[in-house]
């Protein structure tokens, strides 16, 4: 019985002319035609990290939101709980979430970078095929390619970085650099220099959802490499789509308002 | 290579495919659609609209096109400009990219219909709110952003929305297809169109997106994608360049044929019957392009917003200060 089942699956492995399954492949996950794990569809994650990466308790946000602003609690989505700062970069991150209400660049609808696009709360959708690769994210219309072949080194800095993609195996692997180290980690000020390296491996974990591992490398701002984690589910309506949130438009009051010229009175 | 072998590069093969009815042997997905994906740029020197002195000539002979190129590549060299009284100074010709070759039909106009190659007359409406609208950007040119082109807010720019213009630079665009998607990347302002090819029900009326809600399928090797739902403002880029006026009747169905391995066909159709007294399209050619794409971040840096509003405001207490001592 159990050499059958087996044989049955290796000979429907060499009929598709899929990999033979290993053990941390998942068998009922989309593929591409050429049996590479298909990522396409619109995804989301379900943590409270945006609002900090690290654990933390409810809390309160501008009073003049009432509970609109106020902050849900989470356990966090870092390893150890704990991201290694050197003295300096704890300084800032301190000086950052004193001025987060005005100076996050989400507030200013600022591309998110990565990975915190990954674990905002927003959609965002990739389109996966043989030959491409591209993550659209809904806040601030943020997009990625991702280079799957013809890896090179970014010509510019970059909000997003700049992304190469591999497979090891089912796990799609993404290094990222060339960042300008202008983008936050969340709205408690968390955050990392341009010298970052974000190294984020993606794992399907059944059809719908997706284990995100992202390690971040920064040697002029943590003592050490660090890893988050968290999972991505999938926007499974029938009708899910990505839909427009250009914010910038929302931001000009906050960002020039001090220069508009107003009806007098 | 000249610029006639350029432009001989550029129309023979073209011509002879579409002779050979090459178009069935286009490349295609593993799942049978025509492959579109890749990188492309739509840059050229062909103009929207036919300029006045050529009359009814729609098609340069392959001398004029030549003396055409080599004359807009010169009058369009942003060098020239440069410290000219009363020019603060802008971005030199190396930030630029309008291509160096005209459409390879060697068309006059990117406007194929009307014949005359220009824009249709306003609607008498239309007419009077475009003059309307002279007269209010006259008076109030920079009272806050919404008097601005949404390109200088950095909201949307014409790489973003249907119809797919070229704009002075950044003209390259990133295309990937799924069985369910066609997906276009513009590298200007990192603009996303996904385009549902499924099926799939629209956005109700109300429901506006500056890129408004596109819906695509295929007709034979032609996908066709019908836009509408989109945010009117009159600066709209395309709008922008057709003087002003847009309704929420605007709407553009749009044509990507793979005409050669090194040539998609983009043909635009513009209904705003508010507006334009008759439907008009276009048509422009997409090339390879070498990569890759790089960031276009727009709003982050957008000192020039900032400029603008704060210079008014100086220049507006100048002469409030002026006129109280009198001066």
């Amino acid at each position: 019985m159990r050499i059958r089942h087996s044989l049955s699956v290796l000979c429907a492995a060499l009929l598709l002319g899929l990999p033979a399954l290993g053990q941390d492949q998942v068998d009922d996950i989309p593929r591409l035609s050429d049996g590479t794990p298909n990522f396409s569809g619109v995804w989301q994650s379900l943590t409270t990290a945006n609002w900090d990466i690290l654990s933390h308790g409810a809390s309160a946000g501008p009073p003049e939101y009432g509970a609109l602003l106020s902050v849900p609690p989470g356990r966090g989505i870092v390893d150890g709980d704990e991201i290694p700062y050197l003295p300096e970069a704890l300084e800032q991150k301190q000086r950052n979430f004193e001025s987060r209400w005005t100076e996050d660049p989400e507030a200013k609808c600022f591309m998110p970078g990565t990975p915190r696009a990954n674990y905002m709360p927003y959609p965002f959708q990739i389109f996966h095929s043989e030959s491409g690769m591209l993550f659209a994210y809904q806040f601030a219309g943020a997009a990625r390619i991702i280079n799957l072949v013809d890896h090179q080194t970014s010509a510019i800095d970059s909000w997003m970085g700049w992304s190469n993609g591999s497979f090891e195996d089912d796990t799609l692997v993404v290094d990222v650099t060339g960042f300008n180290g202008l983008a936050w980690l969340d709205r408690a000020g968390n955050h990392a220099g341009f010298r970052l390296r974000v190294v984020e491996r993606y794992t399907f974990a059944g059809p719908d959802a997706i284990d995100y591992e992202a390690t971040l490398e920064d040697p002029e701002t943590f003592s050490r490499p660090w890893t988050m984690r968290f999972r991505l589910y999938r926007v499974a309506e029938p009708d899910a789509h990505l839909m427009e949130f250009k914010c910038v438009e929302f931001t000009e009051e906050l960002l020039y308002g001090e220069f508009y010229k107003r009806p007098e009175g | 290579m000249s610029k006639q072998t350029t432009i001989f590069a550029a129309t023979v093969p073209f011509a002879m495919l579409a002779a050979m009815g090459c178009e069935a042997q286009v490349a295609r997905t593993p799942w049978g659609d025509p492959d579109l994906q890749g990188l492309w740029s739509n840059a050229t020197l062909t103009p929207l609209q036919r300029p006045d002195e050529l009359g009814d000539k729609a098609f340069f002979t392959p001398d004029e096109a030549e003396a055409y190129v080599v004359e807009r590549i010169e009058a369009t060299n942003a060098d020239r400009t440069i410290g000219q009284t009363g020019s603060v100074g802008s971005y030199n010709d190396a930030w630029f990219d309008r291509g160096n070759s005209i459409v390879p039909t060697l068309r006059t106009s990117l406007i194929v219909d009307p014949a005359n190659g220009k824009v249709p007359p306003f609607t008498p409406e239309a007419q009077q709110q475009h003059e309307a609208n002279l007269v209010y950007s006259q008076e109030h040119p920079v009272d806050t952003p919404a008097d601005r082109f949404l390109t200088e807010r950095c909201i949307v720019f014409g790489g973003g929305a249907a119809p797919l213009f070229p704009e002075p630079y950044n003209n390259n665009y990133y295309i990937v297809q799924t069985p369910d998607y066609v997906t276009i990347m513009a590298e200007i302002n990192h603009e996303v169109r996904i385009i549902p090819i499924d099926g799939r029900p629209r956005f109700a009326e109300h429901v506006l997106q500056w890129v408004g809600d596109s819906r695509g399928y295929w007709e034979g090797d032609t996908l066709v994608v019908e836009t509408r739902n989109q945010k009117t403002n009159r600066f709209f880029y395309g709008v922008q360049m057709l003087n002003s006026v847009m309704s929420d009747q605007f709407s553009v169905v749009e044509r990507f044929t793979r005409t050669a391995p090194d040539q998609i066909r983009y043909e635009a159709t513009i209904e705003d019957p508010a507006v334009f007294t008759a439907p008009w399209s276009v048509e422009i050619y997409m090339h390879p392009q070498e990569g890759p794409l790089v960031e276009y971040a727009c709003h982050e840096g957008n000192y020039g917003l900032t400029g603008m509003l704060s210079a008014a405001r100086a220049e507006e207490r100048r002469a409030a200060e002026a006129e109280s001592t009198g001066q």
